[in-house]
């Protein structure tokens, strides 16, 4: 046996290291974090919204409706005149509330009327991500419940099934919505409706991003590994070329490369999305929110210093690669990089998520291409500029230190490793 | 002009205070055992390492400040080099040389490179079909094609057979009739007697012993180098 524990201890060696073991880790943590996220959603979405209602018809329907409202609701402000809807929305807004309901003036006669009675709803919405709308679809099913318990109330009660016929007493209520986000009211669209139309027509950007990291990230550090395997680093080394020029030649080879693959790949996705937007039905223009030119320009350049900046950081990882195999094990941590913020983002808006994970996301450059669109489509420039700021600091730091490390002998002797005091070089070393 | 360079990686010392000097258009070899430090020297000396300590000038120019400068007039060969793989050996040789040239230029000193290489028809296969002996000799005419004033050439026909080595070993000789300086290094003792004027013994990352081959088997008393080698470093 001892042979075939020999041959098992050394592929165990080989297979364990770090660099195996570290995305497991990473990945393992990430899925920890989002069921955290998901168990949240949960407890929130069992707990009854928090809303606010003015009251301004005092008939026997809108009475009952109201009932319903206040027994299956947190009800954190109340009033009968409809000029204090800018007070109640301040006061749901700061309680973390969903909506203010309006139950207007005449809501009873118009359904004695055989007119459905219209519940005006000014949504609060927190944030784009799916996550963020989970309130608002609890109060949207709240909404459904109470026109189901009126319309049996209407039913059982023999004066009003005289005077209301069958169509109106099965549907007694409509909703006018208005929703208020980021300082923007939109009239008639609710927050869902908003939060799947963005997720799918902002799907485009995070998707490059992730695959011009995936493809041209694994490209950079597969090449730095292949110049080592195949002994053509040392070569190079001694050209009459700078070395900040066989950075940016790598790096700029790598981004074309990645870009193009990109495109090609986004060529088939965009029938899918298209068939996304279409489904979606809205046409969010129509309301006022769209890009105009200096956007797609600020959208471009946060794209294009997330590539920069993540192939920067991928060659200073292919610094590291001993050889074309463990090159393809150190893509795997960058690979993570991009995929996290795309999740989270997916799920949660950047606002609402909290501070540590806000501060853990703002490092990572990809971040900022991938929720630049939601951002500028609502006006907020801030967080998009100190983005690219902050993206185009990571870049230059990144290519600085790629140019640095190739000017020092770890390129060519490899990583030290200390042992028992011996000096151990995980690269052939050579003298 | 070499003065007492050394290289320490940690608390190893790989070179402990190397000093020669070679002439213009020489072939000066360096050699010794495995570990002796010699390929750690010529990679401080083709700036691919940093120099711990000493100094170095080449045709004049300093190896810690002038680096860019010295990269334009030498060439170096490391002991395993590979070429891309995926290249032609034809697009290697042209990679190469655009490094040094442009246009017409580039075409000319391939063209040269092509006859150093001696591959005839199969410099326009893909690299990766060639033998150990051919890759060997597609990077010797790498390295010489631009007329470097100065080739350092690490373990030359390491690996070789009888018959390319001897053609890379004409190679190189030849190439000093145009005025390079040689460096070569090399463990296979009765190679560098064949091609070197000078010699340098190197010995745990010091030189033991200089001068022409000649001299140093008449101050040895010896029929070859291997055997003055042993004597130099005997106790």
């Amino acid at each position: 046996m001892r042979p075939l524990s020999n041959i098992f201890s050394k592929e165990v060696r080989e297979l364990l290291t770090p660099a195996t073991v570290l995305p497991i880790v990473v990945l393992a943590i990430l899925f920890g974090s989002l069921g955290g996220i998901m168990g949240d959603v949960g407890g929130e979405a069992s707990k009854p919204p928090i809303i606010g209602i003015i009251q301004q018809d005092d008939s026997e329907l809108a009475n009952y409706t109201a009932m319903i409202l206040d027994s299956e609701s947190d009800v954190v402000y109340k009033s009968t005149d409809i000029a204090n809807i800018d007070e109640g929305l301040k006061a749901v807004s700061s309680a973390g509330g969903t909506a203010l309901l309006v139950i207007p003036q005449g809501f009873g006669d118009d359904i004695q009327s055989n007119r459905s009675g219209t519940i005006r709803v000014y949504w609060i919405m927190k944030g784009t991500g799916m996550l963020d709308t989970i309130s608002s679809a609890s109060l949207d099913g709240l909404l459904g419940v109470t026109d189901k318990m009126l319309s049996m109330y209407i039913l059982e009660n023999e004066d009003m099934r005289a005077s209301v016929n069958v169509t109106t007493a099965l549907n007694p209520t409509i909703k006018n919505e208005t929703t208020t986000f980021k300082g923007q009211t939109l009239e008639g669209i609710s927050p869902s409706s908003i939060s799947a139309t963005l997720s799918s027509q902002n799907m485009v950007v995070p998707l490059i991003v992730l695959m011009v990291i995936i493809m041209s990230g694994s490209t950079v550090i597969a090449s730095m590994g292949l110049e080592k395997e195949n002994k053509t680093l040392e070569t190079l080394l001694t050209m009459p070329v700078k070395r900040s020029h066989i950075v940016i030649g790598k790096l700029g080879g790598a981004a074309v490369v990645g870009l193009l693959m990109a495109f090609i790949y986004m060529l088939g996705m965009s029938s899918y999305l298209n068939s996304l937007q279409g489904s979606a039905g809205l046409n969010l223009s129509d309301y006022g929110i769209g890009l105009e030119t200096l956007d797609f320009v600020l959208v471009g350049l946060s794209l294009f210093l997330a590539v920069v900046a993540g192939l920067g950081l991928c060659l200073v990882i292919g610094v590291f690669a001993r050889d074309y195999k463990s090159a393809q094990s150190l893509t795997m941590p960058i690979t993570f990089l991009a995929m996290i913020p795309m999740f989270v983002l997916m799920m949660k808006d950047f606002a609402t998520l909290p501070g540590a994970v806000q501060a853990g996301l703002f490092a990572i450059p990809f971040t900022h291409p991938m929720m630049a669109m939601n951002n500028l489509m609502f006006g907020d420039y801030t967080l998009v500029v100190a983005g690219i700021v902050y993206e185009a600091i990571f870049a230059s730091a990144m290519m600085a230190v790629a140019v640095i490390l190739f000017k020092k002998d770890i390129l060519v002797t490899g990583r030290k490793k200390k042992r028992e005091g011996k000096e151990v070089r995980t690269w052939p070393r050579r003298r | 002009m070499v003065k007492d360079l050394t290289k320490s990686f940690g608390t190893f010392q790989a070179v402990k205070g190397v000093t020669f000097s070679v002439e213009e258009g020489e072939v000066f070899g360096l050699i010794g055992p495995n570990g002796a430090g010699k390929t750690t020297t010529m990679r401080m000396l083709s700036t691919l390492l940093q120099v711990t300590s000493g100094t170095a000038t080449i045709f004049g120019k300093d190896l810690v400040t002038e680096t860019d400068e010295i990269r334009k007039i030498i060439s170096y060969l490391p002991e395993e080099a590979g070429a891309y793989k995926n290249l032609t050996g034809r697009r290697y040789l042209e990679f190469i040389a655009r490094f040094f040239c442009n246009g017409e230029d580039v075409e000319k000193m391939v063209d040269y490179g092509i006859s150093l290489s001696n591959l005839a028809d199969r410099i326009d296969d893909k690299v990766e079909t060639y033998s150990k002996g051919m890759t060997r000799r597609l990077l010797v005419s790498r390295a010489l094609m631009f007329k470097p004033r100065l080739a350092i050439l690490d373990e030359l026909t390491s690996g070789l057979d009888v018959i390319s080595a001897q053609h890379v070993r004409r190679t190189v000789r030849d190439t000093t009739k145009d005025g390079t300086t040689i460096i070569v290094s090399s463990h296979n003792m009765l190679e560098v007697e064949l091609i070197c004027d000078r010699l340098a013994l190197i010995a745990d990352g010091r030189v033991v012993e200089m001068g022409s081959p000649a001299e140093l088997k008449d101050k040895y008393d010896a029929d070859n180098i291997e055997e003055v080698f042993v004597k130099a470093v005997s106790p």
